[in-house]
């Protein structure tokens, strides 16, 4: 069979295919052609020549970078196999957000899938992660690559929400959210537990969440966080309400809008308490788009390859823990990576 | 333990005071009987646990996983308690989750072999919130910003009582306090007092404000300070204390009735009386007759233990206020005239290197008064205290009654150097500032404040500080040093600590002085002027 590096290869700009000419998820500069796992900004750049990735994905470029954010594009529903100069692609769901894939190659026999980012927890604003059979090299993210992150039952972290809301009902409830995938994921989460009264939402999350609305996610009656009504009224009916921004609006001036805010934030990082703590995060919500430790292991062995690539985040604790089970396993040092959507 | 566990989580992570007295109740009111009363004591310091040593929980961890692994956890996180709490993966047939008096209790009876397997096992019962608050626990030390007192005046609230009531029957209570949340329920009566050498609540003053200075409904008219009205004494820079004496029972307690006695061996040995007195915990200066800086006393305090030498290089004693018991009588009802006899006499009887007099200040008026409180005899006055003749002890702080009257602070002008982001209503501001003056052609650091200014204030400093950012250091900025800012402050010590050589003693912003440019702001010279000698 092929050597797997002979049809993925790292190189500085990303995760390269010679035999299709293109690359996976390009970090540095445009490409020629472009094969995209999912919308968020450190996979997708805007640019490039072609771009193949799911729809939703292409959507969500759009809805970033404007219509031409690409010279040609072209949609890959999941499941669909497309053939690039005698390679063979096609997308299986990840689990992270809204249109990711894993991207999965073959040729001469040999299949590699590079899951991007992905989770295994339920999301209800996206298709569920698939497991791709018969990979012979599978290539892995590791954001959460260390033990310590396990990240709780999503309803646990949801009922601390929940029950702050009810505690604390003369606050203003402001959680951080990364404005891809995470927002659209918690206020649909909220939705799912009976929460109907008008979110709040950050500017820079109304193109996304319409994108989400679009596609078929129902987000429920959101309202601008940011208005032009200055009055003590307005400000005094934020009390008990929700709002939802990206992570860095609560260390600005945008949050000195908001009585008595209680800054929350819903990412993976929480649950180290000492960073909760020292950025200032009073709830600290263990909501993550990427798989934790146990995700990341017990993927492995379920899809159980030949080998095992880690690309980005913590590389040398999985390949450790890949080590111990007798598994082959090498990290990559893919960089270029940062971390959008913990 | 799940509960108390929550609790302890969110304490840590809610900066308001108010927002963890609300935690407080919420948790009293709800928790069962003995837990919350373990819950009580581990909060206010009282729980003595067998502690297990750090090296044997890392063993325990070690056993389970990789130490390799291990290894890259802890590099990561940091902190041994979050890191084992995050890794340890539970054993899935022992998903019980054992309530915080089992722990207390099987921990008390366990031997130190057992204690590990016993945690162990706890471990794989709890999640991860869980495993961190008992290990916290064990390790020692919670360190989540709650004091005994916050636990107390969060006890009142939850009862719905005076916080004095509290204080005073606290050293008679046991560890899991039944009888106590039976009481603040209002299912029984106030437990009663039956220790020997009980607390009784402490009586406090409040500031004078002439009229002449301010019109305000709790002003003092001068006319009113006449000698035969008012006494007055010196108010002492030290630690404001309760000296109680029952046939062996000897006992120093602070304001607040904490028991403090263990930390002050030597005074308690020359407490060879009966009775309660009232006065001011003072170290004495090396000349062996004045009375030392505040920050000797400091050395003193807090402490678990004390050495032989500390209690020569710092030797503790009281100077007595006022006399609540005289071993026989209950005095707390007759006026202040017949207790400072009493207390005279007494000191003249019972007086020791330990224990002496505080003098009284001769009052013709209020203008010669103000000159004695501006000008001290000694440094480590802070102001005066004025008491009503007719007086009796009332707990608390009654109206018209007691007045301290301070002298004025220091003031200093200082440049902002550094802000920092603040917390809960001030989220989004920075609010803590930190401000130096010239040494040399340099801007030192002296200090640090973070109330003081108007709300209208503080959004100015924060404009300034987001449009004169120079670096960003996490949650600090650096800025432009333009802004003066005219500081307040109690007292100055030396310290070894502090970059400039000094800490400040309270300090706030006093006002904002916009108009003076950064050039002419204060001296290191002139703070160091103000230092005692």
């Amino acid at each position: 069979m092929l050597r797997p590096d002979l049809l993925l290869q790292p190189t500085p700009k990303g995760l390269y295919c010679p035999p299709g000419d293109f690359y996976l998820d390009p970090v540095r500069g445009a490409v020629d052609r472009a094969v995209i796992s999912h919308g968020h900004s450190d996979h997708a750049r805007g640019g490039h020549g072609a771009v193949l990735s799911h729809p939703h994905t292409l959507a969500i470029m759009a809805a970033r970078y404007g219509q031409n954010f690409a010279k040609s594009t072209q949609a890959l529903e999941y499941g669909e196999v497309i053939d690039i100069n005698g390679v063979s692609v096609w997308l299986t769901p990840a689990g992270h957000i809204l249109g990711s894939a894993q991207i999965t190659v073959e040729y001469k026999g040999l299949r590699m899938t590079f899951t991007g980012d992905y989770k295994r927890r339920w999301d209800p604003t996206c298709a569920g992660f698939d497991p791709v059979d018969g990979t012979h090299v599978f290539i892995s993210e590791a954001t959460f690559g260390l033990p310590v992150f396990r990240h709780p039952p999503t309803e646990h972290e949801m009922g601390k929400l929940l029950r702050n809301i009810a505690d604390f009902p003369e606050r203003t409830h402001c959680i951080g959210a990364y404005s891809l995938g995470k927002a659209q994921r918690m206020i649909r989460h909220l939705r799912l537990a009976g929460y109907d009264a008008p979110i709040y939402i950050h500017g820079a999350l109304e193109k996304l969440c319409a994108v989400y609305e679009e596609a078929g996610v129902p987000m429920g009656d959101l309202r601008p966080a940011t208005t032009d009504d200055t009055s003590k009224a307005a400000r005094e009916a934020f009390r008990g309400q929700v709002v939802i921004a990206p992570p860095g609006s609560f260390e600005g001036t945008w949050a000195q809008r908001f009585p008595d805010p209680l800054i929350g934030f819903a990412s993976g990082w929480m649950s180290v308490r000492q960073r909760a703590k020292a950025s200032g995060v009073e709830l600290p919500l263990i909501i993550s788009d990427h798989a934790d430790w146990d995700e990341l292991t017990g993927t492995v062995r379920e899809v159980n390859p030949d080998e095992l690539w880690v690309t980005y985040g913590r590389e040398d604790a999985l390949v450790r823990w890949a080590m111990l089970e007798g598994r082959r396993a090498r990290p990559l040092r893919l960089v270029g990576y940062e971390e959008e959507a913990g | 333990m799940q509960a108390f566990a929550d609790l302890l989580e969110r304490l840590l992570l809610t900066p308001s005071r108010s927002g963890k007295l609300r935690l407080l109740t919420s948790y009293f009111s709800t928790a069962p009987d003995s837990d919350r009363g373990f819950a009580l004591a581990a909060l206010t310091g009282e729980l003595d646990l067998k502690s297990i040593k750090p090296a044997a929980i890392r063993t325990l961890a070690e056993e389970r996983m990789d130490p390799v692994l291990f290894n890259m956890s802890y590099d990561y996180v940091g902190d041994l308690a979050d890191t084992v709490s995050l890794v340890w993966q539970g054993e899935r047939r022992a998903n019980r989750a054992p309530p915080l008096s089992e722990i207390v209790e099987t921990l008390e009876t366990a031997t130190r072999a057992e204690a590990p397997r016993l945690v162990a096992s706890w471990l794989d019962g709890l999640d991860a919130t869980g495993r961190w608050a008992l290990l916290k626990l064990i390790m020692g030390g919670l360190r989540i910003g709650v004091s005994a007192r916050m636990a107390k005046v969060a006890l009142a609230e939850f009862g719905n009582v005076d916080i004095t009531e509290i204080e005073e029957i606290w050293h008679g209570l046991a560890i899991p306090y039944e009888p106590l949340f039976a009481w603040l329920e209002g299912h029984a009566d106030r437990p009663s007092p039956d220790i020997s050498a009980p607390f009784r609540p402490v009586m406090l003053a409040h500031p004078l404000i002439p009229k002449a200075d301010r019109e305000t409904p709790d002003a003092v008219d001068a006319s009113l300070i006449t000698p035969e009205a008012f006494a007055a004494e010196w108010k002492y820079d030290g630690v404001r204390i309760q000296a109680s004496v029952e046939g062996t029972a000897r006992r120093i307690y602070t304001r607040t009735g904490d028991d403090i006695s263990h930390t002050f061996p030597d005074v308690l040995a020359g407490m060879s009386f009966q009775g309660t007195l009232d006065g001011e915990l003072l170290i004495r200066a090396e000349d062996g007759t004045g009375v030392a800086p505040f920050n000797a006393l400091q050395q003193r305090l807090n402490r678990k233990t004390v050495t032989k030498r500390q209690m020569e290089t710092h030797p503790a004693f009281i100077r007595a206020y006022d006399i609540l018991h005289d071993g026989t009588r209950d005095l707390r009802a007759l006026p202040f005239r017949d207790r400072r006899n009493t207390l005279e006499t007494f000191i003249a009887d019972h007086g020791s290197a330990q224990l002496d007099l505080s003098p009284l200040v001769p009052v013709t008026g209020l203008s010669e008064l103000d000159k004695f409180r501006m000008h001290p005899p000694a440094p480590e006055i802070e102001g005066l205290m004025l008491k009503r003749w007719d007086s009796a002890y009332v707990a608390g702080r009654p109206a018209g009654l007691w007045y301290k009257w301070k002298r004025d602070p220091f003031l200093v002008d200082a440049v902002l150097l550094y802000a920092q982001r603040g917390h809960g209503k001030r989220s989004g501001f920075y609010s803590d500032f930190t401000f130096g003056v010239w040494k040399g052609d340099v801007l030192t650091p002296v200090g640090k404040a973070y109330f003081g200014f108007t709300d209208e204030e503080l959004k100015e400093l924060d404009k300034f500080v987001r449009e004169n950012t120079i670096e960003r250091f996490g949650p600090v900025r650096s800025v432009t040093p333009e802004i003066v800012l005219e500081v307040a402050f109690e007292g100055l010590q030396r310290s070894a600590r502090h970059k400039s050589g000094l800490a400040m003693r309270f300090p706030r912003i006093n006002r904002i002085r916009w108009d003076k440019p950064a050039a002419e702001a204060d001296r290191l010279e002139t703070l160091e002027a103000m230092l005692p000698e």
